[in-house]
């Protein structure tokens, strides 16, 4: 175990596995010298060389879409997207063409391409930067929309995602990138798409969350334990392919439920997360079951987004009440 | 721009001018655009008796993609295409039933076949383009020879794809050739309002892309510029656009009803610059073309046709299950529990 921020971790693994299969490269904007905005390509390039570690025009539409094309040519192509919410100026590469090339070639044609995106607020980033749209992807058969929340969950899922064969949105929390910290595994570190993770025990309530929201919930869930609640904090992991099975059991062990996230409320995920739980687990249910999100609101400049994001107290106010409800 | 054109409306050949194919080459030409044609009437004429969906015909476009796919090695290079080069896929390997099959909705017939270097048909206009370059580019990487050929409309060239896929290609000296089909129109709207520009090859020059603008109805012209294309992207030498001028004599789709748009003298005077014609004057004027091969052809290309659509006629349809099949690698548990419900209901019969 090496103890690694999510950033070192997605650059290790990146890493690892050009090291392992010669037919990764990567595309992006100022990923050479650089070593991309956030730093996960850095000293790639002088290792890999300029045609493994490309920087692309800047044009999101192409750097997606040339990633198909070089897909479909036997190429392992990993596109860096610099923000989640520059995503819109490739979303008709994205959604259209690359989540259904499989489909509509029945099987003929398949393209493996991971698209790393960042995303999430609270790092006092510009317009369009934090926006976190990763329920707009989960609504398109044939992407795997996948949300890690630590640096060993970033490793495991990302050599997962590159070797797959399905194409994966890899979206990577901004805050996490260098404040989050933990252990990572060494060598081979796989983990399957489809199977949440209990990131802490409880009994009493459990609260749902992926990326960023995560650290959130736990935090939630010390407080909530000094006022005698024990509640379970779950990471889904990849909202596609959803955990199912897994939503069930956890709600049938505590009969309460909170979904946190990060957009805004009508649409956003936790929808979806919540209707599952209502068909999957309704008799094990004690109280209805709650959302804790941004408000419906476009994501504002910095000087408020602390408003908008939210807070640990709103998380705990929500546990308690699905608690206290009779 | 100069426009490069070597064979006239008559057949003549431009002084001083070589033809860039050989008559044995041109005949073989002339039989793929004859049939081409064919298949168009045909088309129309099944999907009027609700045998097949929408169709997007060639007519008057045959020397456009004819000449362009000329010079590729179906071995080793690839076509993207947009939706209205059929016969250039046929030369490529693909079968008239396959083509069919996808407009009838059989996308399990229409699968390409395993080793046939073609695309499937893109509805999301340009979006190929990108795809192409990518392509291009991945052989490049791996040393592969195969050059790649893509088609795009005057109107879809007004797609941000079009230019971005420009633009990298130049960039990464991709090994592709950009077939333009300028063929007058965007379903109604005319080329006068796809764009302001002269020439949609002089386009090229602001990505740094070698381009070339041609008499699109010259099938001399279009094989000779196609051939440069391909052979510079073969020595590594990147891309080229070529703008083929060319007119679509037919409607955009079997759903349009061009009378609304189409200016009935401009249509006439195309007519009179039909692509096929002009290649039968010139074979029968060098004597390589008789009466009786011009009829051997014709009954060839319909006895392949009526070949093709008894073969999609006995097409199986879908089948229900396979409305869940290849949208992954492997179905994750929620499809597959759609999938058990969706068919149990079917397997009652379903009621509409």
């Amino acid at each position: 175990m090496t103890v690694m921020t999510m950033i070192e971790a997605i650059r290790s693994t990146i890493r690892e596995e050009m090291l392992r299969d010669e037919k990764v490269m990567v595309l992006g904007q100022d990923i050479g010298k650089l070593g991309g905005v956030f730093r996960a390509t850095e000293g790639l390039q002088a290792e890999f060389g300029e045609e493994r570690i490309v920087d692309m025009p800047l044009a999101e539409a192409s750097i997606v879409g040339s990633a198909i094309g070089l897909s479909l040519a036997g190429m392992n192509p990993i596109a860096e997207l610099q923000f989640m919410g520059f995503t819109h100026q490739a979303y008709h590469q994205i959604v259209p063409q690359l989540a259904r090339f499989r489909y509509r070639s029945q099987g003929r044609f398949t393209t493996p391409v991971t698209i790393r995106a960042p995303f999430g607020g609270g790092v006092r980033a510009p317009e369009l930067h934090s926006d976190a749209i990763e329920a707009q992807f989960t609504h398109v058969p044939g992407l795997q929309v996948v949300m890690p929340s630590t640096p060993a969950e970033a490793k495991g899922l990302l050599t997962t995602a590159v070797r797959g064969e399905d194409p994966v949105l890899f979206c990577e929390p901004l805050k996490g990138y260098r404040l989050v910290k933990g252990e990572v595994p060494e060598g081979e570190h796989t983990i399957p798409f489809g199977r949440l993770r209990v990131a802490r025990e409880g009994r009493d309530v459990t609260l749902f969350a992926w990326s960023a929201a995560v650290q959130l919930a736990e935090k939630a869930a010390a407080a909530l334990a000094d006022e005698g609640i024990s509640a379970q904090v779950v990471d889904l992991r990849t909202l596609v392919p959803l955990d199912v099975d897994g939503i069930r059991e956890a709600v049938a062990s505590t009969g309460r439920a909170v979904v946190v996230h990060e957009a805004p409320l009508t649409s956003g995920f936790g929808a979806e997360v919540v209707s599952t739980i209502q068909e999957e687990a309704f008799y094990s249910l004690e109280a209805p079951v709650l959302r804790v999100t941004a408000p419906d609101v476009p994501y504002p400049n910095i000087g408020i987004e602390e408003t908008f994001l939210p807070a640990v107290d709103r998380v705990v106010a929500a546990a308690r009440k699905a608690v206290s409800a009779r | 721009m100069e426009r490069r054109e070597l064979l006239d409306a008559s057949g003549a050949l431009a002084p001083g001018i070589d033809p860039p194919l050989d008559a044995a080459s041109t005949l073989g030409a002339l039989e793929l655009m004859l049939l081409s044609k064919l298949v168009d009437e045909r088309a129309f004429s099944l999907q009027r008796q609700g045998r097949m969906g929408t169709y997007s015909a060639v007519r008057g476009q045959e020397a456009s993609v004819v000449g362009s796919c000329l010079p590729l090695d179906p071995g080793t290079d690839w076509i993207v295409p947009q939706y209205r080069e059929l016969p250039a896929l046929l030369r490529h390997g693909l079968s008239i039933e396959g083509i069919l099959s996808y407009w009838k909705g059989n996308s399990e017939a229409a699968r390409i076949p395993e080793g046939v270097k073609v695309l499937p048909p893109q509805i999301g206009l340009a979006a190929q383009l990108p795809h192409a370059v990518g392509l291009a580019w991945g052989l490049k990487l791996q040393a592969d020879p195969g050059v790649v050929m893509t088609f795009v409309g005057d109107g879809g060239s007004s797609e941000g794809d079009f230019h971005e896929a420009l633009n990298l290609a130049g960039v990464r000296k991709a090994p592709v050739v950009f077939v333009l089909q300028n063929n007058g129109w965007a379903i109604s709207t005319p080329r006068s309002k796809q764009s302001a520009a002269k020439s949609f090859a002089e386009r090229g020059a602001g990505y740094g892309v070698p381009s070339v603008l041609v008499d699109g109805n010259d099938l001399f012209a279009v094989a000779q510029a196609s051939a440069e294309a391909v052979a510079r992207a073969r020595a590594g030498e990147g891309p080229t656009l070529i703008e083929t001028q060319t007119y679509r004599l037919g409607a955009h789709n079997t759903a349009d009803d061009p009378s609304k748009y189409v200016d009935t003298d401009e249509k006439l005077s195309w007519e009179q610059l039909d692509p096929i014609p002009r290649v039968v004057s010139h074979l029968r004027a060098q004597g390589a073309l008789t009466d009786e091969d011009l009829a051997g052809i014709e009954e060839r290309n319909r006895n392949e046709v009526d070949r093709a659509i008894e073969a999609l006629g006995a097409v199986r349809p879908p089948l229900p299950e396979s409305l869940f099949d290849h949208v992954w690698s492997q179905p994750d548990v929620r499809l597959l529990r759609q999938r058990e419900e969706i068919l149990h209901t079917a397997a009652k019969g379903v009621q509409r």
